[in-house]
């Protein structure tokens, strides 16, 4: 019944067995106890829980750990290198990108991609990155300037 | 919300996943972004989910002769995001750009998305006006369906039970040019309409929509009312007259039959006058 | 107090910030216990049906099933109660029917709870849910408050007549207002619906119940707003266990917007049932209960009328509103449609009669409560769309319009607060000064060129006005307990100086978003002199914390800050008396400034650090004074605050869709003093897209079943960051004149002046073209507003 799966997840391996309907999300929280990575929606909609799966930006709801066999996985805790912040973490933090706090480690995780694969991106080009990323507290205004501020220091 | 209960299985082969399948009450897991969400919500249950996740011969987009193939596993965004397609099949950049957000392009992939034949689906519409022809493989062998003959209704297609689609065939007709115009729902990023136009250098239009009814279709009045005519604003205007009447159209809360119709026009008439 | 302010006025960055932009945030459903399972709840999917049977036998016997509770189980329990009692007009008491835990006889909405399992995992907790059996007898519902109060509507409850749960009215004799009606030269009316709309925190509820049997104490880890009052809700009113053994807890709370403040059921079924079964249980709330269950805002049905007389002066307003208030009275529910909205209806202008009637109606639906702005959006919709939509008819301007109409300015001090005929005296206000600057932004008279040459070329511009005030940290204790709280509206502020002389406060003020750790922490720095650094501000747990009402209402700074302040004062006041004995000079000699005490005229002075670190080791100390330098204050508001502003919305439409593109948005608002413009602004916008959601995405819509057709993120559309432009923001100060920071409040600005805005900038549009349109209903969809174009 269950299935053993090993991860590499910032940058750690790790070796478990799990139940085939275990979610990604749950598996990082609650098997890794890796709790920035949220849950805010049951249809694949709110962007709270996205990490990266190789290098891509995915919603780690709609994922079965399964399907992370073999993969590697960064999620929020480990964007920071040897305790120096990302340029996003830093600009959301000047610029007010965040308020309560529950969708920015999908807002940022979300915006690495765009900034990796569009590392000059436009302010329409950052708000269609983040269609699928809801933030109730922000209005986006300062979320797309907290990208904006690590697009000029990246 | 978490699905029930399953057993897991992932395979090495294409042949491995069709002998899997064949096994009762099984499906296919590629990147699981149709069949996830509903599996969630309990409303599929699967015994067995079937991983093709793995399997490398599905993935890529290669040119070959005159036509492009896509493997069934590639994701929406390797080919919103292919030089080849961007060069040579911009329609398909556009589509698979249009579906959902970066997330799901990132994993969401072709062939799931015209297996599961959701009727707002973009890849449908994109298919069908672009005369592709879909691959699969099954306990009997390997035929093709030609998109025009792959859906049959709501959630339903010509795939049998234990076939899975193995590639999208695209033909690269020499002096085409395709647009596709979305009016998507603003919460689901489904389209609510989407249309779909291929127009070929001997002056043939093809016409698709998706949203609008049970499953995507070719619009034969619409495509025969400017094909073989200059687009312009009068064949355009007649084009869209013609189109998608005597269909039956969908309604739901966000928006009413008539107004489902009266867009389907309107993103017709968009999409003629972009490769116009 | 200190002369200069390092902090305060200035946009320091969030000390909060670091955690959450490293995933360090603890939220509820971070939280694992030793021994913790999980629920799940079995929910009816009738709107109103009769449990006929339910049998648990087959789901009890699911692998890890510990224990399963139904209705029967809690019968003798109370039901959640509802804090405001709204009388009838006749004087006669409310109707209030039992908000049971779980539901034993009759389900009165969709997701009303009807069994609650506990499982050692969250997976088998949900695998037994679809063994439970339940027989129901579905029965005919509604959902629309102005057809239920109709002959011959199904009952939400057996004994409430007509599914009214009171009348209300305020202001002048219906009477007077008749009159002034039937003088005016004319009258605009306006028939329509403020729609019902889902809080949508993202995080979701999540509760986790513990009890220890040594110390007979319960635990509960609550995703709440406010976790004393729901300390006290819980154990004075639904569960009767004393409160001095209930700690709760509210941990990183990821967003509110008044659907936090509430006690849920939930929290109580968690509490009770650890200490039944013996282990920690946790439920977190799936997206789907969230929107079948979280309180949800708004959904009045309305007619109102303005009239005017030859000069476009107001001469009256009339408002019916039927208020649904859904299947149960939800904490706050009865006041949000009163005394949050009827109070609000003078608005910015001097209209002279003013009457609103208002009825609170059950229906089969969630319940409603304050939702980010609370009857204040409801109240400015009204006016706002009034003005607009009055002006289009007049064909006069619509900012001309409110010139002529606006209350004129006055400071609150020289010259006296404003009466209004409905009940509330505004504080200080500068009415014309927010227009007048909102419209040098817009660039008004060039906007209207360019929508006449844009009409040219096939666009269809508009603009929208809303200039509106509302009403924060609700209080005194005294006038709202005589108008049927059921609780005190202080706040508590207690500040701990370390003996070090760093500082340790405790807000009553729980933050989820606000930014208290910051904001707060720059008052105190700077009233004391210290830096920042120095100050760490503890909220959330009701150990740690004295008391708190919590955070709602914009209230946070104006009665929270308020309450820290006057424990600031004790300490200074107290630190003097410390400073005179050992400077040996007298008490009145000593000034506190820039964190010194210092002997007036003279450079004798000892630091702050010093005073503390002697009032803890008190060798040379003042005989007759007490040791230690800590003071709690409870701060009671003499009035409510009146922040007011003026909003304006530019919108273009897609002729051929109906599709409206917010193309500009302009807010300049007047919050009082402002302690950090970094934070303020971000409510502002937080608000503004809230409140632009309602205007042209949102809203609930109920089937003829009961059932909700969009509940969820596939259906209910969520404002996303392509829907907007940057915003353009701006502010003005008229500080308010009875609280020591003059301070307004600005939590629920942008929601409350944003949504006429937007509403009004589309019905210009239309009239622009010719279409003369009165109302599309919210949120207006491409289709709706494509059809008024057709």
């Amino acid at each position: 019944m269950h299935v053993k799966i090993k991860v590499k997840v910032n940058g750690m391996e790790h070796v478990h067995e799990v139940e085939p309907r275990l979610l990604l999300s749950h598996f990082l929280r609650d098997t890794l106890r890796l709790t920035g990575t949220h849950i805010g929606c049951d249809t694949s909609g709110c962007g709270a829980c996205t990490v990266h799966v190789n290098g891509k930006a995915v919603k780690s709801c709609t994922l079965l750990a399964v399907q992370a066999d073999g993969c590697e996985v960064l999620t929020i805790e480990g964007l920071s290198t040897n305790g120096t912040l990302h340029p996003l973490q830093e600009g959301f933090h000047q610029e007010h990108g965040l308020q309560c706090g529950y969708c920015t480690p999908g807002m940022i995780m979300t915006a690495a991609d765009l900034l990796k694969n569009s590392p000059k991106p436009t302010e329409e080009e950052i708000r269609h990155a983040l269609e699928g990323n809801i933030c109730r507290c922000t209005g986006y205004h300062n979320i797309v300037k907290s990208i904006q501020y690590a697009a000029e220091r990246m | 919300m978490i699905p029930s209960s399953f057993s897991y299985q992932k395979v090495n082969s294409v042949a491995e996943a069709i002998k899997a399948l064949s096994s009762g009450e099984a499906k296919i897991l590629a990147g699981g972004h149709s069949l996830i969400p509903t599996m969630k919500l309990r409303l599929n249950s699967p015994s067995k989910l079937v991983d093709i996740g793995a399997l490398a011969e599905l993935r890529g987009i290669k040119e070959s002769g005159a036509e492009i193939i896509i493997g069934a596993a590639t994701t929406h965004q390797e080919i919103a995001t292919n030089k080849i397609i961007q060069s040579k099949l911009p329609l398909f950049a556009q589509g698979g750009n249009s579906i959902g957000d970066v997330q799901v392009r990132n994993k969401g992939t072709i062939g799931g998305s015209l297996a599961h034949a959701d009727p707002a689906a973009d890849w449908a519409a994109i298919v069908l006006a672009s005369d592709a022809t879909i691959e699969v493989q099954g306990g009997k062998g390997t035929r093709k369906i030609k998109a025009t003959g792959f859906f049959n209704g709501m959630f339903s297609t010509a795939l049998q039970d234990d076939e899975i689609i193995t590639a999208v065939h695209v033909p690269l007709a020499v002096g085409s040019k395709g647009s596709y115009a979305k009016f998507p729902q603003p919460a689901s990023r489904f389209a609510i309409v989407g249309c779909a136009v291929m127009k070929m250098a001997d002056g043939k239009v093809n016409i698709a929509f998706t949203g609008i009814s049970n499953c995507a279709f070719r619009d034969q009045a619409a495509e025969k009312a400017i094909s073989g005519k200059k687009i312009d604003a009068s064949t355009i205007e007649s084009a869209s007259k013609a189109a998608v009447e005597g269909v039956n159209i969908l309604s739901d809360h966000y928006a009413s039959e008539k107004y489902r119709k009266h867009l389907a026009k309107v993103y017709l008439k968009r999409a003629l006058l972009a490769v116009s | 107090m200190s002369a200069t302010t390092s902090y305060i006025g200035k946009s320091v960055k969030r000390v909060e910030d670091k955690r959450f932009i490293t995933g360090k945030g603890k939220y509820t459903d971070d939280i694992i216990l030793a021994g913790m399972v999980h629920g799940a709840f079995v929910r009816s999917p009738h709107a109103n049906a009769k449990i006929k049977k339910i049998d648990i036998s087959k789901a009890k016997a699911m692998p890890g099933v510990i224990a399963i509770f139904t209705g029967a189980d809690v019968a003798a329990i109370n039901g959640v109660p509802c804090g405001w009692q709204v009388n009838f007009k006749n004087g006669d008491t409310m109707k209030e029917p039992k908000h049971p835990l779980l539901v034993a006889d009759r389900t009165k909405h969709v997701g009303d709870p009807v069994a609650f399992i506990i499982a050692e995992s969250r997976e088998e907790a949900k695998d037994a849910i679809e063994m439970v059996s339940v027989d129901y007898e579905k029965l005919s519902c509604v959902t629309n408050p102005a057809e239920a109060v109709k002959p011959g509507a199904p009952l939400v409850h057996d004994d409430v007549p007509n599914n009214i749960c009171f009348d209300w009215e305020l202001g002048n004799p219906k009477s007077e207002v008749e009159e002034a009606l039937s003088k005016a030269s004319h009258v605009t009316t306006l028939d329509f619906v403020n729609q019902r709309l889902v809080p949508n925190a993202m995080e979701p509820r999540s509760y986790i119940g513990s009890y220890d049997e040594t110390s007979d104490k319960y635990t509960l880890y609550t995703s709440t707003q406010n976790p004393h009052l729901i300390r006290l809700l819980m154990c004075a009113f639904v569960l009767g266990i004393p409160e001095h053994k209930v700690r709760v807890v509210g941990p990183d709370v990821g967003g509110g917007f008044g659907s936090k403040i509430y006690h849920y059921t939930e929290e109580a079924l968690v509490t009770w049932c650890s200490k039944e079964i013996g282990r920690p249980i946790k439920w977190t709330s799936e997206r789907a209960e969230s929107f079948l269950l979280d309180a949800h805002g708004r959904d009045h049905v309305t007619k109102a009328e303005m009239g005017f007389d030859k000069d476009g002066k107001i001469l009256a307003l009339r408002v019916k509103t039927f208020a649904n208030l859904g299947a149960y009275l939800s904490t706050f529910s009865t006041c949000v449609p009163t005394y949050l909205h009827g109070t609000l209806l003078q608005g910015l202008y001097t209209t002279p009669k003013i009457n609103v009637d208002v009825t609170g109606v059950f229906t089969h639906t969630n319940a409603v409560d304050a939702y980010r702005g609370a009857g204040r959006p409801e109240a400015t919709y009204i006016l706002e769309r009034l003005l607009d939509l009055s002006a289009l008819e007049m064909n006069v301007d619509p900012t001309e319009l409110r010139f002529k109409n606006f209350i004129p300015p006055f400071d609150g001090v020289k010259q006296p607060g404003y009466q209004t005929q409905v009940a509330l005296q505004y504080d200080s206000g500068n009415y014309h000064g927010v227009l007048e600057k909102g419209l040098e932004i817009l660039d008004y008279k060039n906007f209207r060129k360019q929508q006449k040459e844009s009409a040219k070329n096939g666009k269809l511009l508009g603009v929208g006005f809303s200039t509106y005030i509302e009403a924060c940290g609700i209080a005194p204790s005294a006038v709202v307990g005589s108008l049927g709280a059921r609780a005190g509206l202080y706040e508590v502020g207690q500040v701990r100086v370390q003996p070090t002389g760093k500082v340790s406060v405790f807000t009553g003020s729980h933050s989820h978003g606000q930014g208290h750790e910051t904001t707060f922490a720059q008052v105190v720095a700077d009233k004391l002199g210290i830096p920042m650094e120095d100050v760490d501000i503890i909220h959330g747990d009701s150990d740690t914390v004295a008391f708190g009402m919590g955070t709602y209402g914009s209230r946070s700074l104006a009665v929270g800050g308020s309450a820290i302040v006057k424990s600031i004062e004790k300490i200074v006041e107290k630190g003097k008396k410390i400073a005179a004995h050992k400077l040996e000079a007298s008490e009145q000699d000593i000034e506190f400034v820039d964190g010194k005490f210092t002997i007036k005229g003279t450079s004798k002075s000892l630091n702050f650090a010093e005073i503390a670190l002697t009032a803890y080791v008190p060798h040379v100390y003042p005989a007759d004074l007490e040791p230690g330098l800590d003071f709690s204050s409870f701060y009671d508001p003499k009035n409510f605050t009146y922040p007011f502003g003026c909003h304006i919305a530019v919108v273009e439409i897609d002729r051929e869709t109906g599709k409206v593109d917010l193309k500009r948005f302009i807010a300049v608002d007047d919050v009082g003093n402002v302690i950090n413009p970094m934070i303020v602004e971000g409510q502002i916008h937080g608000g503004v897209a809230q409140g632009m959601g309602q205007a042209l995405l949102e809203g609930v819509e109920y089937d003829e079943d009961g059932q909700i057709s969009n509940g969820s993120y596939m259906d209910y559309c969520m404002p996303r960051a392509d829907d907007f432009p940057m915003f353009e923001t701006a502010s003005q100060v008229t500080p308010c004149p009875h609280n020591p920071l003059g301070v307004k409040g600005a939590g629920e600005a942008g929601c409350i002046g944003s949504t006429p805005a937007v509403v009004n900038a589309v019905i210009d549009a239309l009239w622009s073209s010719g279409k003369k349109v009165k109302d599309i209903r919210m949120p207006l969809t491409p289709e709706r507003v494509w059809k008024a174009m057709n």
